[in-house]
């Protein structure tokens, strides 16, 4: 089994509108050394081990549906679990 | 996986660990008595969560039987998931209103999303399509962080509720009073039409009937949802925060779809929500109304969490579930249907006819109970009942007209009160035109939606002025029913029926209980004199914070019937040269009103007088001008009198202004909140007909130029540009918000 | 003509297009659920508003998924109208049959109110019996409609004329360029938030969607007398 960790941002150039709210409010709450704010996306998937290579797959997805390359970027973390 | 060991029924009685749950020693004596030997802790749980106020109106139920409940067009009275009356042509109107105050004063934003969920699941499980959202709101006045926060998330909550399922949220009102503070009050109305050939009850009818389950998974969300409101807020209710369920809006739009397809099949007997208190509810109130038993094997239910054991899975209230009767042998048909949906119906049980609710898991039996002793045998408390001393108080002190300097600013600034202002930034979210039947969008008197097919529409208003029942809990009452139904007739339509919601303090206070006694018993007189009978509605008691209650707020969710959708009125002036006319007296009322509150910050005196025989009288007369189509806009006389319901009549008028002349006193003449009063406009061309069919008197002229001019005995008290008023009054609740 | 109008699961507008285009317009229309797999015998599509799959994840990205997506587009492929409103714009985002992506409104919230629209192209199967530049009022209703895109496909997209209605007066959600619809290069595949199905009848409020809708079936008129 792997345990696959997704994390999905808008893209830099793309403005976020709930990051730019949050920031705000921060700021108003005395916190103005916060700079920015991203909002993003974590998903946590539970993959079974196949032939296909596990990092491909999870590319692929990313890709496919679990981020939209025109405005949001992906990374991921992969590791292996052991099943008790 | 290490099982959490329940105590044994010995402790629970040693130890009075059911008081935890809300039952008192003299209750769980009773349920002894019932079962003949000590209850164990599931069964204790049923008791707990079936005889909690919430789901047995056990210290209501004497004020409820005051209510008229029958009627001519009555298809279905309380005690189903909705109350139906018949509009003509073999179709029917399915509405109700609920609370979900406490779980909104936790998390709003799930509280009031999951209050629009249950109400429509009580609308479509009737079998009936809902066709509108309506809601009725309260909250502290926008001063406070915590306030905002709030209403600015329960708004969000509903809206993200209802547009999701595509159900338009039509209507509904709003008021700010310092005693909602820490109480907020959600009250969600849906309406629905039916053919009645598709009416469907909860009723587990047919011995060896299959019992199935259908929905979202069962988890551990809600336990005790029913028993945490029917108690106080304090401090700690925060912490109750787990028992706030989260809504899926998506999965009940499929549930209501593959339920609507559902209830065309001869195989289902019966169906109904799994609302407050779950699985458990639904169950044995089933079998209690159809005189019959169910055994279920909990092993069976859907679960979304592992290790959950029967007290939790009854107890739940997961929300997006139903449960259906289906006839033996056809359970593959029902579930099919279902499985078009992406939905599973799953068998857990049968009927039986030994009218016990029989729970089993794994292999053993953990609960054995009559569901009648559930469902109907919650004991009935006879609560003590006294006159508050402030009422006394308020009834000796004699009516004052409060002073006021600038007429015209005084004006300016009721149209900046939030009860007052317009709601534009809370309907704005609220997708109220889906379906696309929205004749009357949010803002007029009343909603309408037409019935597609037909010349009918439907017009629907939740109306309840607090502060008058405050002062005067009978007359209060009265008033509410009243001005829902002058909602109602000023759009066009005949009242047909109210739901309603009680929503008061803690009623084991003996004023607190004089209170919904007298409201009720004026809510009941103004019922028959409009021949609207109560066919559906919720009690929501212990609306406390730290001890200090809410004002009695019993919410009347209004629907009347559009004959032709050609005598559809608004409140609006038309056009330039019409005739505007008052109907109605005015005398100096100020018990109550916006303009005491605006001006001492308090409330104080008599509520304003009600005479019901007149209030019929003029909205036949309003409703018979209506329908012969001479009339061009109607609108009732509310919260800031004469002067605030002529500014709403210009403001929406398109560039339109008014010139009105008034007689008598200029303070009570303009903010006088006597009832009873219409404000009319009239083509010149009709003055004469318009004359004969009312005892309305001529006031002024509607104009070209967007002012508004009003002249009291001949002086004139008000020049005021429409755009300047607009401005406040659209502007005022986002500018509290900013 | 035939209308097919898709249903997802979580669609909402599907009665309002089907109403739109069998009582309003008064040709034949049918529902098609999502997992059909063919629209023969349909001249055109409609993608309708609604939360599709509860729009979860994001809006559109899940129905772009469903079997009827691939004759979605192959219907786009034989040149037939395309017409998604709301959600159904978005679907066809994500589906790639329209360039850019939608962001949530900027103010965060979801709005519903009539909006006033400049038709800036008149030239579309979509829009021929408005006039260029012609004012129409047609109401909003979404919490994500503040269209992006980049640099490079806002340039083709004006380049080619895309862009059909913008917002006039107020921009509601924040869109680029104040976009409120664009059509693909070839002309047949048309996504805009508005809800031109909601303005159909005076009745309810204003029809000036109503010639969207006519500027359809008299685009198929005319092909159909032309090729007959």
């Amino acid at each position: 089994m792997y345990k696959v960790k997704v994390y999905v941002t808008l893209r830099e150039s793309v403005l976020d509108p709930q990051g730019t709210a949050v920031k705000k409010s921060l700021d108003t709450m005395g916190y103005q050394a916060v700079e920015d704010v991203r909002i993003g996306k974590y998903m946590e998937l539970t993959i079974e081990k196949t032939d296909r290579d596990v990092e491909e797959v999870v590319k692929e997805m990313c890709e496919r549906l679990l981020s939209n390359p025109v405005i949001e970027d992906y990374r991921y973390e992969i590791e292996e679990s052991v099943v008790l | 996986m290490q099982l959490k060991l329940e105590p044994s029924p010995e402790k629970i009685k040693q130890d009075k660990i059911y008081q935890e749950m809300g039952i008192s020693d003299e209750e769980f004596k009773r349920i002894e008595e019932i079962l003949g030997r000590l209850p164990n802790y599931t069964e204790t749980g049923l008791f707990s969560v079936m005889w909690s106020e919430h789901c047995s109106y056990k210290n209501s139920k004497p004020v409820l039987k005051k209510f008229p409940v029958s009627g001519d067009h009555v298809l279905q009275g309380p005690g189903e998931g909705a109350g139906i009356v018949d509009i003509g042509d073999n179709q029917a109107v399915v509405f109700k209103i609920e609370s979900h105050n406490h779980p909104s004063a936790i998390e709003p934003y799930q509280g009031a999303a999951t209050g629009v969920g249950g109400i429509i699941r009580d609308v479509f499980s009737m079998g009936a399509r809902p066709i509108a959202l309506l809601n009725s709101l309260r909250f502290g006045e926008l001063q406070s962080a915590r306030g905002k926060y709030l209403f600015e998330e329960v708004v969000a909550g509903i809206a993200g509720y209802g547009n999701c399922i595509g159900i338009p949220t039509v209507g509904g009102e709003i008021q700010f009073d310092p005693c909602y503070e820490g109480n907020p009050l959600v009250n969600a109305m849906c309406v629905g039409v039916i053919d009645h050939k598709d009416i469907k009850t909860g009723q587990a009818h047919g011995v060896g009937n299959t019992v199935m389950y259908v929905g979202a998974k069962t988890g551990r969300d809600g336990i005790h949802g029913a028993t945490f409101a029917s108690e106080e807020l304090n401090e700690q209710s925060e912490e109750k925060r787990p028992a706030v369920q989260v809504g899926d809006p998506f999965m009940e739009k499929l549930l209501l779809e593959a339920c609507l397809e559902v209830v065309q099949s001869d195989a289902l007997v019966g169906i109904q929500d799994m609302g407050a208190a779950g699985l458990t509810s639904s169950s044995a109130e089933m079998a209690s109304k159809a005189g019959s038993g169910i055994e279920m094997n909990l092993d069976l239910v859907p679960q979304r969490e592992t290790g959950m054991n029967p007290y939790e899975m009854m107890l739940s209230e997961s929300q997006e579930r139903m449960l259906l009767v289906v006839q033996k042998g056809r359970e593959h048909e029902i579930a099919s249907l279902f499985e078009k949906y992406g939905l599973e119906a799953v068998a857990v049980g049968h009927v039986t006819d030994d009218k016990m609710l029989r729970l089993t898991h794994n292999g053993e039996v953990v609960a054995e109970v009559p569901a009648d002793a559930l469902a109907e045998d919650a004991p009935v408390y006879y609560k003590p009942s006294k006159v508050p001393t402030y009422y006394q108080e308020f009834q000796a002190m004699e009516s004052e007209v409060p002073v006021v300097e600038d007429v015209s600013e005084t004006l300016m600034n009721l149209l900046k009160q939030p009860t007052i202002a317009s709601k534009e930034w809370v309907y704005d979210q609220y997708d109220y035109m889906v379906r696309t039947n929205t004749v009357v969008a949010p803002g007029s008197d009343a909603a309408l939606v037409r019935i597609r097919g037909t010349e009918k529409a439907l017009a629907m208003t939740t109306d309840c002025n607090s502060r008058y029942i405050y002062l005067d809990p009978e007359t209060g009452g009265k008033i509410a029913v009243a001005e829902a139904a002058r909602n109602v007739v000023c759009s066009g339509a005949e009242p047909l029926a109210i739901t309603d919601c009680l929503n008061f303090g803690n009623p084991e206070k003996p004023e607190i209980f004089w209170q919904l006694e007298k409201a009720a018993d004026g809510m009941s007189e103004a019922c028959l004199t409009f021949n609207s009978p109560v066919i559906s509605g919720n009690v929501s008691l212990y609306n406390e914070t730290n001890g200090t209650a809410i004002y009695p707020t019993p919410v009347i969710g209004m629907v009347g019937l559009v004959r032709n959708m050609k005598d559809a009125t608004t409140q609006e002036f038309k056009q330039a040269g019409d005739i505007i006319y008052l109907l109605g007296e005015t005398s100096a009322e100020f018990g109550g009103s916006e303009l005491q509150k605006l001006l001492s910050g308090e409330i104080f005196g008599k509520a304003p007088e009600i005479d019901l025989e007149k209030e019929k009288k003029y909205q036949d007369q309003v409703l018979s001008a209506i329908r012969t189509g001479i009339v061009a806009s109607a609108h009732d006389v509310a919260e800031g009198g004469i002067g605030v319901a002529l500014a709403e009549s210009v403001i929406g008028a398109n560039g339109l202004g008014a010139e009105v002349s008034l007689d008598g006193e200029a303070v009570t003449a303009l903010f006088s909140e006597s009832q009873s009063r219409f404000i009319l406009s009239v083509k010149a061309e009709h003055q004469e007909e318009f004359e004969r069919l009312t005892d309305a008197v001529q006031i002024g002229r509607v104009i070209e130029e967007p002012v508004l001019n009003v002249s009291v005995d001949g002086e004139q008290v008000i020049k005021l540009e429409v755009e300047k008023m607009k401005d406040a009054w659209k502007g005022a609740i986002p500018c509290l918000l900013s | 003509m035939k209308f097919a109008v898709i249903v997802f699961p979580g669609s909402n507008c599907d009665v309002d297009m089907y109403h739109a285009a069998k009582d309003e317009l008064g040709e034949e229309a049918e529902y098609v659920w999502h997992d059909a797999t063919s629209l023969e015998g349909f001249d055109a599509v409609l993608l309708p508003g609604g939360f599709s799959f509860g729009d979860y994840l994001r809006t559109g990205a899940i129905a772009r998924f469903s079997p009827i997506m691939n004759e979605v587009v192959k219907a786009a492929q034989a040149g037939k109208p395309i017409l998604g409103v709301c959600n159904g714009f978005q679907v066809l985002l994500e589906a790639g049959l329209l360039p850019g992506a939608m962001r949530r409104n900027e103010s965060l919230k979801f709005i519903c109110r009539p909006v006033n629209l400049a038709v800036k192209n008149n030239e579309t199967m979509f829009t021929s019996l408005y006039n260029q530049d012609e004012v129409i009022q047609v109401p909003i209703a979404h919490g994500e409609g503040n269209y992006y895109c980049d640099a490079a496909t806002l340039a083709s997209l004006k380049e080619n004329n895309q862009i059909v209605f913008t917002y006039e007066g107020t921009n509601p959600n924040g869109s680029i360029e104040d976009i409120a619809g664009i059509i693909n290069k070839d002309g047949n595949v048309l996504g805009m938030m508005p809800h031109p199905e909601r303005a159909v009848d005076s009745l309810l409020g204003g029809a000036d969607g109503l010639k969207l809708f006519k500027s359809i079936v008299k685009q198929w008129r005319e092909t159909y007398a032309v090729k007959a």
